[in-house]
């Protein structure tokens, strides 16, 4: 095979002088060129920049380029003289000579720029001509044949009827298929293949479970868990509400950019509703410190950190944390430009917003008259002395505020106010001290309750002798009582247009204690910004920039990203890093034809989804030829569907289907499965762990609850990523911690006893052959081979053989016809099935 | 970089699982390592790195570093220069200088003066390099501890023994790689699995965690009713169905997986026998505090972690908690001191007697240091004073393979407030325990989102006066 680039090299050695010259382009053979032997000292960096000489832009470089015979640029880089060559001796590699040929040749050509491809809009190429009959001929089909066909690969053989329908559940709803099922669909292909399976990919993508499945990688992004995190790690009880949100989103094919302004925005939007708030709450899972002795500027200023690096990630599939230092290395953004995104988030307050769930109102205002009567009994014999010393202990907040350093148990009670706040319910830190600067006039009840729920829990501080007095009222108890006694309304996570505007200052170094020079919140510099924008931006802007059509990454990013839920890999590999330094897509035309069609279908994801199930490139074996695995050993060109291994959830999810103990309902607060107590009491400060009843014991793995400090121990065993940033691509271990967890964890094991139990009672009084095959088809969706059959008897056999010889006999539960050694054997060959390479992957 | 070249390092180091693998593994690794990043540039003088992790920050004005100056100005205003900067208000509310009530006394040979609350550490003093001088950048315990332990004071960084066994494998077949305990005082364990955390490398690489309830390593035990002959044919029938699913699918992964499920099995008869202390002889256990209930459990980790060496596992981390001493500093520092003092010593004295010390790094360090002024954040009461956060000096030691022993490093000022002499920021300890194990610190490194990433990011000195 011969690259562009090496063909290139011959065309300039040779000197072939036919006017076909071939074409050299900026973004595929000189970027990447000048990025490694060049940026670092002549590139975007301001501060790290020499000689005043920058090549990453036309406009600069254009005197050092030059033309052919007359270039500072070719000179230097080809000078015998050491003095003069660049790059330096002492620094990266020399150029070498097919390098310098290459660049010859682009100047030559006129030494034309072009932004990095990823900056510049997707727009849909031409469709490449259908060179195979017999495939789907869709366009994923036509461009991924393309690229096979430069380099004399090609696709392998589709994969039979059972693989592809047990690979597309995994893919559409995160489940194994029933074997009836199986069987259903297996006749129907046989006499209509394309029909069979679309009415297949419909089905799946109108099912309810189909968002649980799709909801868990945009968790990942958001780093979603149910508690604060950091040594203390208070529950977040709400958490669910905005994971709930996103199951039903992609349940209702809700279109991405609109997805996308509610969870930037959605608060923002006019009128809007409760649902479109709690989709903030994306942003909500940044970490909470309740540990003291830190400025609690420096905690806020750390979540809108996490915010801006959050997004980068999320929608622009760019790290720009870099930037929060110096100006970016090798992507153009700069300090300011962070900072102008970072000013989005520093606007907004982390408020919790009354989101009822159904019933929670009424009995709350059922519950709120009487409340109001008795908290009225118990305030109004102390109203103005407790009046007088909330004023005082709010003073005292704001003064302290304002003029810290004078005296320390005031600076304490405020640090207090300010870390403490609503916690154990996941509420914003700062939200109590939002409420003491708004005048006690303007409060509403409810925030005026809230604020003395707060003080007479935590008041004395700095204030004792006024409290103390109070105190001997007898009124603490009772409102704690009180209190108590006020049913729940559901406050989950949101975030609000910041009550008291910031002004956001450029940090020197990313330090907040040195802060610069004023910004205002603005897209970045290097993309094009919307029309008619107006002077102060808001996050609803931010929010319709990013699905706009000016922004070329979003849809791009988002392509990328559900194609490697599919395939394992990307198109661009570091799908977090769609910069400079990132991997160059391995079907660009593709990667902008699938961009620019689902923003021209409305952002539809759905559809998306079903062009590429629908693809012949989705519906390829998994068994590559030997020949194949060698030419494209990590499936570049898509020569095949690569097997995977599911992810920690699936697999759970596949045990509990399997053995038929799988809890169907969706959405609702998390659940802690049965694990040991020590797995979180040992690695946490005073985190528990109280196991769930009933039903709640089996659902599906997006619900387990997730305790920061230590996540569920399986999830932990199988990749699941540290849940404190945001993460773009989980890893794929394969570990003996996981064989031990299949062979050995108690939720497994059950699984096994199950499943025996099922195949039992599915296939009641028939032959073990008949039996064990039947087994078989529910944990693969397909028939087992001779050899497996064989093998499986063996164990099964011997199994029996050795429960008589041993004393290690359990009673059968409800199994009539099995003897005591016969389920002995029935319990082992469920374990060893469900531990099978085949049954935790996709094939 | 070569992105492909990266992925095949990977899947093939998948199948040492965990850091299991052999020694032969491990050498057909070499050439790939050296090329990619990790594995030895110098000779090394350490194998394997024993972590005493002191969670909480442990006074060092306590313990390790005696000052006279401060004795004398106790109760006096600190002077203003060293409030300048300093960003707690607790203590800046109230900066009053507050002596040591401890004794100090030289010890040994080497003179090393430590405090009366670890006489047994004392006791062995003249092996260990005593680093005083020690400084970070933050005094908050989260970051601070990911900055100890990862290197970087945000989270999603490999840890210290992610990166050893990254960089050098493990020379164990049965046991992981790299192994985590944890003991407390009864205030809770501080520090999360973010410490042990493999952050951005292969999740082989994050620390196992062995239990003190319960089954040392989750799900090691058999299920009730499945004895080791039952669990075997188990595996045999796995293994023979999974080859079987190689050889119709050809995917390698399948034979990662087959090698799994043996590491798992053997991996079940040698934690057990690993745990087992039946065949330690009674002085041994006496010696490291096996027989008392206040130096059991660390005790009981510190012989684990000699056993754990004997058996080739890389990195073993113990994490204690919790050191963070704000009031009632002369009850509470004791008990953990108490609690730690004698499996430390005798940890040391028995791998010195096995032979094993010269290849054995040893580390005892918290996160940062405490205040020389007195906390008075619950009122004050005489007596109940106790000490708040310290990021500009704290101690640290170190011991075994590479290290130049019975010496002090570095000097703090009078009070203990600054490092200010030969001083050693936490990246240059990083730097320093890779160095004894034959490791430069800029060399291994791992490519994520863009960038080449260090265990010391991009600073970290080699600290010439601690090395033998």
């Amino acid at each position: 095979m011969i690259s562009a680039r090496a063909a290139l090299f011959l065309f300039v050695i040779v000197g072939v002088s036919q006017p076909a010259r071939p074409d050299v382009r900026f973004n595929r053979d000189i970027r990447t060129l000048l990025a490694e032997h060049c940026f670092e000292c002549h590139g975007p960096d301001a501060k790290q920049r020499k000689a005043g000489l920058r090549l990453d832009e036309r406009a600069s470089a254009a005197q050092a380029i030059g033309r052919v015979g007359n270039s500072e640029l070719l000179r230097r880089i080809t000078s015998s003289d050491e003095s003069e060559r660049m790059p330096p001796a002492e620094s990266a590699a020399r150029l070498d000579d097919e390098s310098i040929a290459v660049i010859r040749a682009w100047i030559a050509s006129g030494a034309d720029y072009e932004m990095h491809w990823a900056f510049i809009s997707p727009v849909k190429h031409p469709l490449p001509a259908l060179a195979r009959p017999k495939t789907s001929g869709n366009a994923i089909d036509r461009f991924v044949y393309e690229r096979q066909s430069q380099t004399q690969l090609r696709s392998g053989i589709q994969a039979d009827a059972k693989t592809l329908y047990r690979r597309l559940y995994f893919d559409l709803v995160g489940l194994p298929p029933d074997p009836i099922d199986v069987q259903v669909f297996v006749d129907s292909w046989n006499d209509l293949e394309d029909e069979a399976w679309t009415a297949t990919i419909d089905r799946l993508l109108a099912s309810p479970h189909f968002g649980e499945k799709w909801a868990r990688w945009w968790m990942d992004l958001a780093h979603y868990a149910d508690t604060d995190g950091y040594t203390v790690d208070y529950d977040r009880p709400h958490a669910w509400r905005w994971r709930d949100w996103v199951i039903n989103a992609f349940n209702r094919n809700q279109p991405f950019d609109q997805f996308t302004i509610e969870q930037i925005a959605g608060d923002q939007l006019p009128g809007s509703t409760i649902e479109q708030k709690i989709a903030t709450g994306f942003f909500r899972h940044t970490l909470s410190n309740r540990e003291g002795g830190a400025d609690l500027e420096e905690h806020r200023v750390k979540k809108i950190i996490d915010r801006t690096a959050t997004y980068g990630a999320t929608w622009l599939g760019l790290t720009i944390e870099c930037a929060q230092c110096h100006d970016h290395k090798f992507d153009p953004i700069t300090h300011r430009d962070y900072y102008r995104i970072y000013a989005f988030f520093d606007n907004a307050d982390e408020v919790n917003i009354a989101a009822p769930l159904p019933g929670e109102q009424e009995r709350m205002n059922l519950a709120m008259a009487g409340y109001r009567k008795k908290w009225n009994a118990i305030v109004d014999p102390i109203k103005p002395q407790l009046n007088a010393t909330m004023r005082k202990w709010e003073k005292m907040m704001l003064d302290s505020e304002r003029n810290p350093g004078i005296d320390y148990k005031r600076d304490r009670a405020l640090e207090l106010l300010g870390i403490l706040w609503g916690a154990g319910r996941g509420e914003g830190q700062l939200e109590g001290i939002r409420l003491t600067r708004i005048p006690p006039k303007q409060r509403t009840p409810r925030q005026r309750e809230r604020l003395l729920e707060y003080f007479v829990k935590r008041g004395r501080l700095g204030l004792e002798n006024e409290f103390n007095a109070l105190d001997k009222s007898g009124y603490r108890p009772k409102i704690t009582k009180l209190n108590k006694s006020l049913p729940a309304l559901s406050r989950p996570q949101a975030l609000e247009t910041a009550m008291f505007r910031r002004t956001t200052r450029i940090f020197d170094r990313g330090d907040f204690r040195t802060p610069g020079k004023a910004v205002r919140a603005g897209t970045p510099s290097f993309l094009p910004a919307l029309i008619d924008q107006p002077e102060e931006l808001d996050r609803l802007h931010l929010a319709r920039w990013t699905v706009s059509k000016e922004n070329p990454l979003t849809a791009r990013v988002l392509v990328n990203r559900v194609w490697q839920e599919f395939f394992g890999r990307g198109f661009v590999t570091t799908p977090e890093d769609f910069g400079t330094r990132g991997q160059a897509p391995s079907h660009p035309e593709l990667l902008d034809w699938l961009a620019a069609d689902l923003m021209e279908s409305g952002w539809d994801l759905k559809r998306l989804i079903r062009q590429i199930v629908a693809s012949s490139t989705y519906r390829q074996s998994s068994r590559p030829s030997t020949t194949i695995r060698e030419r494209d050993p990590h499936n570049e060109f898509l020569t095949y569907f690569p097997r995977q291994r599911l992810t920690g959830e699936l697999v759970r999810d596949a045990a509990l289907k399997t053995s038929g103990l799988w809890d169907t309902r969706i959405g609702g607060p998390s659940v802690r499965p049965p694990q040991p107590d020590s797995v979180t009491e040992e690695a946490s400060y005073n985190a528990k762990w109280p196991t769930s009843e009933g039903g709640n014991r089996f659902r599906r793995g997006i619900y387990t609850w997730i305790q920061r400090v230590a996540p569920y121990a399986q999830f932990t065993t199988f990749d699941l990523p540290n849940v404190n940033r945001s993460c773009s691509r989980r890893d794929r271990s394969n570990t003996p911690l996981q064989a031990l967890t299949l062979l050995n964890d108690p939720v497994f094991v059950q699984a096994a006893r199950e499943f025996a139990l099922r195949v039992l009672r599915e296939r009641r009084s028939q032959s073990l052959g008949d039996q064990l095959a039947h087994a078989f088809a529910i944990a693969f969706g397909r028939t087992p081979n001779e050899f497996e059959l064989k093998r499986l008897r063996e164990h099964w056999h011997d199994r029996k053989a050795a429960a008589r010889s041993e004393e290690n006999k359990r009673k059968p539960i409800g199994i009539p016809e099995c003897t005591l050694s016969e389920w002995y054997a029935w319990e082992s060959t469920a374990m060893v099935l469900l531990n099978l390479d085949e049954f935790i992957t996709k094939e | 970089m070569n992105q492909a070249g990266h992925i095949d390092r990977r899947s093939f180091l998948s199948q040492t699982a965990n850091g299991f693998g052999s020694i032969a593994l491990a050498n057909l690794l070499a050439d790939e390592a050296l090329a990619d990043a990790p594995a030895r540039q110098r000779a090394p003088r350490a194998k394997n790195v024993i972590f005493l992790f002191m969670v909480g920050a442990p006074s060092h004005l306590d313990l390790y570093d005696p000052k006279p100056e401060l004795s004398k100005r106790h109760r006096q205003r600190a002077p203003d220069h060293l409030l300048k900067g300093l960003n707690d208000p607790v203590v800046k509310a109230s900066p009053t200088l507050f002596a040591s009530p401890r004794i100090f006394e030289p010890q040994g040979q080497s003179g090393i003066e430590i405090s009366d609350y670890l006489p047994h550490i004392g006791s062995i003093a003249d092996e260990i390099c005593l680093v005083r001088s020690m400084h970070t950048h933050t005094n908050v315990h989260d970051p601070a501890q990911l900055l100890f332990g990862c290197g970087n004071t945000l989270f999603g960084h490999p840890s210290m023994g992610s990166w050893i066994t990254y960089g050098l494998g493990s020379e164990s077949r049965d046991l992981p790689g790299y192994i985590v305990m944890t003991s407390d005082s009864g205030h809770g364990i501080c520090a999360g699995s973010n410490v042990w955390s493999n952050g951005f490398l292969p999740s082989q690489y994050r620390g196992v965690t062995f239990r003190s309830q319960g089954e040392p390593v989750l799900n090691v035990v058999n299920p009730p009713g499945v004895d080791r002959s039952e669990q075997r044919a188990r595996i045999e029938a796995i293994g023979a169905l999974n080859r079987e699913r190689f050889r119709t699918t050809g995917d390698p992964e399948i034979k990662s997986r087959i090698a799994s499920y043996e590491m798992a099995f053997r991996m079940q008869a040698a934690v057990p026998e690993l745990v087992k202390l039946d065949g330690e002889s009674e002085a041994t256990r006496e010696a490291y505090g096996l027989n008392h209930e206040l130096t059991r459990p660390f005790g009981t980790n510190c012989l684990l972690a000699r056993r754990m060496v004997e058996r080739g596992v890389r990195f073993a981390m113990l994490a204690h908690s919790n050191w963070d001493h704000h009031n009632n500093l002369n009850v509470n520092l004791k008990k953990d001191c108490d609690m730690v003092d004698t499996g430390c010593a005798a940890l040391i004295r028995d791998l010195k007697q096995r032979g094993l010390l010269d290849e054995t790094l040893i580390i005892w360090g918290g996160e940062f240091g405490r205040t020389p002024m007195n906390e008075v954040r619950r009122g004050f009461t005489p007596g109940r004073e106790g000490r708040d956060h310290h990021p500009y000096a704290f101690s640290t030691w170190l011991c075994g393979g590479g290290i130049k022993s019975g010496t002090v490093v570095g000097n703090t000022d009078d009070f203990g407030y600054h490092a200010i002499e030969d001083r050693v920021h936490v990246h240059d300890l990083h730097a320093t325990i890779l160095h004894c194990l034959g490791i430069d610190h800029e060399q291994l490194t791992y490519r994520h989102q863009g960038r080449n990433h260090r265990l010391t990011d991009v600073h970290g000195d080699v600290i010439h006066k601690m090395l033998a």
